[in-house]
């Protein structure tokens, strides 16, 4: 079973490192978005010291939701998917080798840039490390969340789209924990607490998504 | 021989079209079940009902030990090749036949992997992505797992196998279906191609061609 | 005994039973939501008090608290029965769960429009980033997210998986979403109905929204059950009752 687990998540990073273009758009996503805010917004570093989190947070999220129809859409197109679900191994683990290599390719990254771009910010240098911390439960709860509705949608035309109105209201808590997180260690707050919710939230999709995702790539390989 | 598979009053309806109704066959290990009917008779939608990826298909489906798994499949035991390859064009060959093993929870030396491509005609493209194959070659290399000698298949559910194979490789594919029937396989297949064997039982679906 | 309660399972898990058997209660809960609202809405704007603090615009709560009950009691109604649905198999529950859908979406639209018409006197803004107000808007779109799902798909069976598992996503997210968005502080008022406390309100305000809130939820089964019914002639079309119901009709 290891060993198939390897075969799979090897599959699925070789498969990403060979589609490098579609490896660098979220980065380069997130890095063009955070740069507009404080063009766009202001350039007084105070006020954007305060923005920080959020801007940071938000931007790694839509970063990471650019990449997320891609998950499945490949493996639909050509066949894969449904070789996978008739496997005689348990689909949920054939999803979850997808759903954490998609973590290792775009929020890994996107949380290794953030300290860069967070200077650019003005955020303080003592909450760098809880925002990576954050942001590295935060994109592996949205890759968790997002694959249950890349299976619902990746059958469909325009699914990319609809995927970001479905998704949407489910990352709300997983954004204000991880905002509050940061916010709370760059104004001497306690912090650890908003982490421990956020673990406890990624803990929580950890176990039920692969499930959900499952059932959902059942009702649209059926469709 | 014994049983594998009842299919009992089986109802496929699509866009206000009634494509089948009270359907019903059996399937005894060691047969070859060809489905046969015009395009868009249902041929492939009843395939997939029986896989068990599609519910469109109303009715009862109960396969039998031993390639089952309570009433449905057991996913050791069959292949399943769709009317799209499965190979994904990024991968070469050999990848992709290691990765439909996997799936298979089967890790094979890579020995066994060459011999089944060069079977099949693919010798020196193993490590060529499979995107600069044709479209024949891409089918030989998700057909390659057939030539491959894991005793626990004793089922195959084929969708147009022989689509863009040339005179060769036709004939190679219907031998080794053959070969498997003989040794007590049982196959069902759906194919615009005639087969000629034995085996080889008809079931036409939709009106008559 | 057990056979008597699978008899009586199957029966009601028949879209045939419940469209039949929803014929007179559509019927006689309509007209009495209508005479509940009816008579709470004429209490409300015209016969109780002006509120000390608030003088004359409160009075849109009669409109405001049934709707937000309502949208947050139909996404858990929808919840529960797509469960069912996916669980057990029951078409019917699917049928009732779609049917819901634009309800919910009605009522948290309501909610939020006449939370903002209320809040621009009472606090100066039509909007405010607040608690219940995020909360809300995270409800409309789930359940925008939902009627999206059930169109974009092809076949309907499909459309109603899809929306089950999406609304199974979601349910367990509401309480999470309301317990994270407490994390700011609260200008809208906390409860103020709360079961086991006894109402702050004076009564002559308190018995016309209760009426209303009864009138809304009687509503929304009148209105349930007649969307439902006609879910069930579309999907049960081929059967032979409802042709005749469909003929009945009026024809197709």
């Amino acid at each position: 079973m290891i060993a198939i687990l390897r075969t799979t998540l090897t599959r699925e990073m070789t498969l990403a490192f060979r589609r490098r273009a579609d490896l660098l758009n979220p980065l380069f996503f997130f890095v063009v978005v955070v740069s507009l805010f404080p063009i766009g917004v202001t350039l007084d570093l105070a006020k954007l010291a305060l923005m920080a989190p959020g801007i940071l947070w938000v931007s790694a999220l839509l970063a990471s939701l650019l990449s997320l129809d891609l998950m499945f859409r490949n493996d639909f197109d050509d066949g894969t998917l449904e070789q996978m679900l008739l496997a005689a191994v348990p689909p949920q683990l054939l999803v979850l080798c997808k759903i954490i290599s998609h973590w290792l390719v775009t929020g890994l990254p996107l949380t290794v840039l953030s300290p860069v771009l967070s200077v650019m910010l003005a955020l303080p240098a003592k909450a760098v490390p809880v925002l990576m911390l954050s942001l590295l439960l935060g994109t592996l709860s949205l890759s968790l969340i997002g694959s249950v509705g890349a299976a619902l949608t990746v059958g469909l035309r325009k699914g990319g789209l609809l995927l970001t109105i479905l998704i949407m209201p489910i990352l709300v808590p997983v954004l204000i924990f991880g905002t509050s997180t940061v916010q709370a260690m760059a104004t001497d707050q306690p912090w650890q607490g908003y982490l421990a919710l956020l673990g406890a939230f990624t803990a929580g999709a950890f176990a039920l998504t692969p499930w959900l995702t499952v059932a959902a790539l059942n009702v649209t390989v059926g469709d | 021989m014994p049983e594998l598979l009842k299919a009992a009053d089986l109802f496929c309806e699509r866009d206000e079209r009634i494509l089948f109704a009270d359907l019903s066959f059996a399937v005894d290990q060691g047969e070859i079940l060809h489905i046969q009917g015009a395009n868009g008779a249902g041929k492939t939608t009843l395939l997939r009902r029986l896989v068990g990826l599609s519910w469109v298909v109303e009715g009862n489906v109960t396969w039998h030990a031993p390639v089952a798994d309570g009433d449905a499949l057991d996913g050791n035991r069959f292949w399943y090749l769709a009317h799209r390859p499965a190979v994904t064009l990024l991968q070469t060959p050999l990848e992709n036949l290691a990765f439909a093993m996997a799936l298979h929870n089967q890790v094979l030396a890579p020995e066994a992997l060459w011999q089944a491509l060069s079977t099949v005609g693919l010798r020196g493209y193993e490590d060529v992505p499979a995107h600069s194959l044709s479209a024949g070659q891409q089918r030989r290399v998700s057909l390659a797992r057939l030539y491959l000698d894991l005793p626990e298949v004793r089922l195959w559910l084929l969708d147009e196998p022989f689509t863009a194979l040339d005179a060769s490789a036709v004939n190679q594919l219907e031998q080794r279906i053959v070969s498997f029937a003989e040794q007590g396989g049982t196959v069902i297949m759906t194919s615009h191609h005639g087969l000629h064997h034995a085996a080889v039982r008809p079931l036409h679906i939709g009106a008559p061609l | 005994m057990w056979q008597i309660f699978v008899r009586w399972f199957h029966k009601c898990s028949s879209p045939k039973w419940f469209y039949q058997m929803s014929k007179p209660w559509s019927f006689w809960l309509g007209w009495a939501a209508f005479v509940l609202i009816g008579v709470a809405l004429v209490w409300g704007l015209a016969f109780s008090p002006v509120e000390r603090v608030q003088g004359n615009s409160y009075r849109i709560i009669f409109i405001h608290v049934p709707s937000a009950f309502l949208s947050e009691a139909i996404y858990m109604t929808i919840a529960i029965a797509g469960a069912v649905g996916l669980i057990w198999r029951i078409k019917l529950a699917f049928y009732v769960a779609k049917a819901c859908i634009p309800i919910g979406m009605t009522m948290a639209f309501l909610a939020l429009a006449t939370g903002a018409i209320w809040g621009k006197p009472t606090w100066g803004d039509w909007w405010v980033w607040d608690m219940r107000i995020t909360s809300m808007l995270i409800l409309f779109l789930l359940y925008l997210g939902l009627w999206a799902l059930h169109n974009a798909m092809e076949r309907p069976e499909s459309g109603d998986r899809a929306a089950a598992i999406l609304a199974l996503v979601g349910v367990v997210n509401i309480p999470i979403i309301k317990y994270s968005v407490n994390l700011v502080t609260t200008l809208h008022q906390p409860a103020t109905l709360k079961f086991t406390e006894k109402a702050p309100m004076h009564i002559s305000m308190l018995v016309p929204l209760l009426l209303s809130i009864l009138g809304f939820y009687l509503a929304f089964l009148a209105w349930m059950f007649i969307r439902a019914r006609l879910e069930i002639l579309k999907r049960e079309r081929k059967a032979l009752w409802a042709q005749k119901e469909i003929e009945q009709l009026g024809g197709l």
